[in-house]
């Protein structure tokens, strides 16, 4: 993704490792998580962690943290051999950590966030100042005064980076933190990061993003299914190569094909605004899209900035005061509930697997009477035919290949990219109309991740139009015909996605795009500011 | 309205408010702290029954008190145990808890009952008890009124001014997320529900001992649900809490003080008795309506479960 940037982080002189993990192994009841599972971090080394979801990657990290505590296995700290008793322990013994899902406090302010993580009982006020000398000296623009709900998603990490870098430690642990950032904030992040390292903090980055472990990491440790399987020099390697030894095999590519887009438009937003009282929300302002039978339109956009809302009025989870503004298939259906636009054969995805997805105690023939009991027929004389309802979940099963039990099995005993499958297979086995998707391959493995885009690619070419909203920049970038960007819950314009670059949809991302009230207001000031707004 | 009748009705209102207070703080930190205990009622009738029963065998209502305390936390203990040990569900404990605590005490209490204790005499603060119209109302009281004040400011200063206030508000949030950063978030909990539990206690022993000194089976009369509901109208918010309280006293001594007048007014008695509790209702909610205030200070992990992992 940064391939402007391939300056190799200098290597660190070789000195006594800080970590060493012995067949470390972890057994749940139902997995192994780790099996024997060895690793070293000199000091100022940058070392990636890398698999797949599900790989074990994140079950090692908490017990270097003591999260959880591993069945078997030593940990040696320093040269001594330690038992991390608990996060508290690790702090104290110089070990920080960033989670992937933030652990940060809504309600609570910046400066409330970091105390609450700080031993004994630091004074707020000297508190906030030293937040401000940190994040000026590794440029993390941070107010310590502001309440955490506020802020961006970018900001909440930095939040999270300099609650660790107050307590001055010696091992830095960061769960997939890029998840979440636009390109540009990848790119401070990585500035920050090498210059903790050259200061001779060891680092521990967890990703499976394998041009970033490339461009960062001196060295990393390969796992697959909770065991080592193989260690390299990113810098040596080639994203390919370094996919082989993360899944075994080549990396499967999308035959992406050209679009067939007629002038159908099956999906129009016709001046969307919603306004929503919930200070954790954003408001939509005006957003204008066109979505034509036969292409891939996506929406690019750090997440919380509009994503949920913009998905809710779409699927008529919050139906709007006036028809007009959503159009499916030509009817004006901002009024209608889910169920009345599903009858016009638009299908939908949402983001929250469990919950919104599918209902996690249900079993699947019955996930997926849920929302194909009317387009497959699965009602007769006013009652379920619920032998149709399971050939169609086994149907779903199969030519999704969802590793479960059968149609019987509940969803909540699915993980989570098995059950993403079974829903991307539930929605486009009823052959819709028009399918909209919010983050189709969050959490699923790089190989079934391609067989969805595939999948999402083959019925664009039967003429749905298709609608994806994601956070994944190089997804959108492979399988959409015409990208766009929301930020602050406006919509930039929508380009072709062979007219545009990584580059430019990072920026937009800001909310900087030509036009955009921001992009005006903002012209002279320093493009790191607007950063920081992000 | 003549003078001495607003002193003795403002007088009757703070009484009436303050088993209210002492209840709803309790059950605030035990909230904040993300578990719900709906068993406020039972705990009251517990500490009433356990107060009453050792004021009238030491004839001191000090002890009394201490005793109604350790009987809330006893029985507050076993909702800790249950819930938060054990992991059962926080509602069903809680109302379970309720009907046992109030079945209990009416067993234990027989034998008191009529009984009487001889009154506990108020204390007088010096001077501004003097003074006119609120003196003699306001700080001539029973000594629980002024422990209720402090309480008061005891809890506003625990909740957001000690760091102590600010980890319970953190595990009452994201207990998942203060487990990750290294607080003890089941320990944290059970503090939060013993002091639940001793507020509870400390209010039912005001109403045996100092409101009605005599013992009478189901005598707590709902204020254990008035408290949880006043704690949820409130937003969570102390200084709510006390306005609600005293609103509900107010109203309740209002009413009782025009049915008792003899005046001749068309309403049926009933709609008068109902006025304290929708009339309370209804102004928590209009000024706790903004819904900025709830997401900010409602406890988001209120009533759910927390298994340390691992």
């Amino acid at each position: 993704m940064l391939d402007t940037m391939t300056q190799p982080t200098p290597t660190p002189a070789q000195t006594a490792p800080r970590l060493v993990l012995s067949n470390i192994r972890k057994v749940y009841p139902t997995v192994v998580a780790n099996d024997n599972v060895n690793l070293e971090v000199a000091p100022g080394e940058i070392h990636a962690v890398l698999g797949e979801n599900g790989a074990g990657k994140s079950t090692l990290m908490k017990i270097i943290y003591g999260v959880t505590r591993p069945s078997a296995g030593e940990m040696q700290w320093e040269g001594k051999t330690v038992t991390v008793e608990s996060p508290a322990h690790a702090r104290e013994l110089g070990i920080g950590m960033v989670f992937q899902h933030f652990s940060l406090f809504e309600t609570l302010t910046v400066v409330e966030n970091v105390a609450l993580a700080l031993p004994g009982k630091p004074d707020l006020g000297e508190l906030a100042q030293r937040i401000e000398e940190v994040s000026k000296r590794y440029g993390l623009p941070v107010d310590p005064r502001r309440h955490v709900h506020a802020l961006s998603v970018g900001e909440r990490q930095r939040v999270e980076i300099v609650r660790c870098l107050l307590q001055n430690p010696r091992l830095l642990i960061m769960d997939e933190p890029t998840s979440v950032l636009t390109p540009q904030a990848v790119r401070k992040l990585f500035e920050t990061l090498r210059q903790l390292a050259a200061e001779g903090c060891s680092i521990l980055y967890i990703s499976h993003k394998l041009d970033e472990i490339k461009e960062l990491c001196h060295s990393a440790t390969v796992l697959r299914g909770g065991r080592v399987t193989g260690h390299c020099r990113p810098g040596e390697e080639t994203p390919e190569s370094m996919a082989r030894l993360m899944i075994g095999k080549d990396l499967p590519v999308c035959e992406h094909g050209a679009s067939h887009a007629s002038d159908e438009v099956r999906l129009r937003l016709a001046g969307l605004s919603h306004a929503t009282p919930d200070p954790f929300a954003t408001d939509l302002r005006d957003i204008h899209l066109d979505v034509r039978a036969g292409e891939i339109v996506g929406i690019a956009g750090v997440s919380g900035n509009g994503q949920q809302e913009l998905l809710r009025a779409i699927s008529g989870e919050e139906p709007l005061a006036e028809k007009f503004p959503v159009q499916i298939l030509g009817t004006e259906a901002g009024r209608m509930n889910p169920g009345q636009r599903r009858k016009l054969g638009m299908c939908f995805v949402p983001e929250e697997r469990l919950g919104r997805g599918a209902v996690p105690t249900m079993s699947l023939a019955d996930n997926a009477i849920l929302t194909a009991a009317k387009s497959q027929h699965f009602v007769s004389g006013g009652f379920l035919a619920f032998s149709r309802a399971r050939d169609f979940a086994q149907n779903c099963i199969q030519s999704f290949s969802v590793k479960c039990g059968g149609p019987p099995s509940p969803a909540k005993s699915l993980s989570g990219g098995n059950l993403q499958k079974f829903i991307m297979g539930r929605e486009i086995l009823q052959a819709p109309k028009l399918l909209v998707c919010a983050q189709p391959t969050w959490g699923v493995d790089v190989g079934a991740a391609a067989f969805i885009r595939q999948s999402i690619i083959d019925l664009r070419n039967r003429g749905c139009a298709v609608l994806v909203i994601s956070e994944e920049l190089d997804e959108l970038f492979e399988i959409c015909d015409r990208i766009a960007v929301i930020a602050k819950g406006r919509l930039s314009p929508v380009r072709p996605t062979a007219e545009t670059s990584v580059e430019d949809i990072g920026v937009w991302m800001s909310g900087l795009w030509p036009g955009s009230d921001l992009a005006a207001q903002q012209s002279e000031q320093t493009g790191e500011l607007a950063h920081a707004q992000a | 309205m003549d003078a001495s009748l607003f002193t003795s009705m403002l007088f009757a209102t703070v009484v009436a408010g303050t088993p209210l207070i002492i209840v709803s703080l309790g059950l605030l930190v035990n909230e904040k702290a993300g578990v719900l205990n709906l068993g406020a009622e039972g705990m009251m009738a517990m500490g009433a029954v356990a107060a009453f029963a050792v004021t009238h065998h030491s004839g001191n209502p000090w002890l009394g008190v201490l005793a109604g305390m350790g009987a809330g936390m006893a029985v507050s203990l076993i909702f800790g145990l249950l819930t938060l040990t054990l992991q059962a569900n926080q509602v069903a404990s809680g109302l379970a808890l309720a009907i046992f605590g109030v079945g209990l005490s009416a067993f234990i209490g027989k034998p008191f009952e009529s009984i009487a204790l001889p009154a506990v005499p108020p204390i007088r603060i010096p001077f501004i008890a003097d003074l006119p119209l609120i003196g003699e109302a306001l700080y001539n009281q029973q000594a629980l009124v002024y422990l209720s004040w402090a309480m008061f400011w005891a809890v506003v200063w625990f909740l957001y001014r000690s760091r102590a206030g600010l980890i319970l508000r953190a595990v009452g949030e994201s207990p998942a997320s203060a487990h990750a950063i290294g607080h003890p978030v089941i320990l944290i909990r059970y503090l939060a529900v013993l002091f639940g539990g001793a507020m509870a206690g400390i209010g039912g022993a005001f109403l045996s001992v100092f409101y009605t000194p005599m013992w009478v089976e189901g005598m707590v009369a709902g204020r254990g649900w008035i408290a949880l509901a006043l704690v949820v109208f409130a937003t969570w918010r102390p200084l709510r809490v006390l306005v609600g309280a005293y609103l509900f006293g107010g109203v309740m001594i209002t009413q009782l003080f025009i049915q008792g007048s003899g005046m001749q007014i068309d309403f049926p008695a009933q709609f008068l008795s109902s006025l304290p509790y929708w009339a309370t209702i209804i102004v928590l909610v209009v000024i706790s309506r903004n819904v900025n205030t709830i997401r900010l200070n409602s406890p988001m992990s209120l009533g759910k479960p927390f298994r340390a992992e691992g």
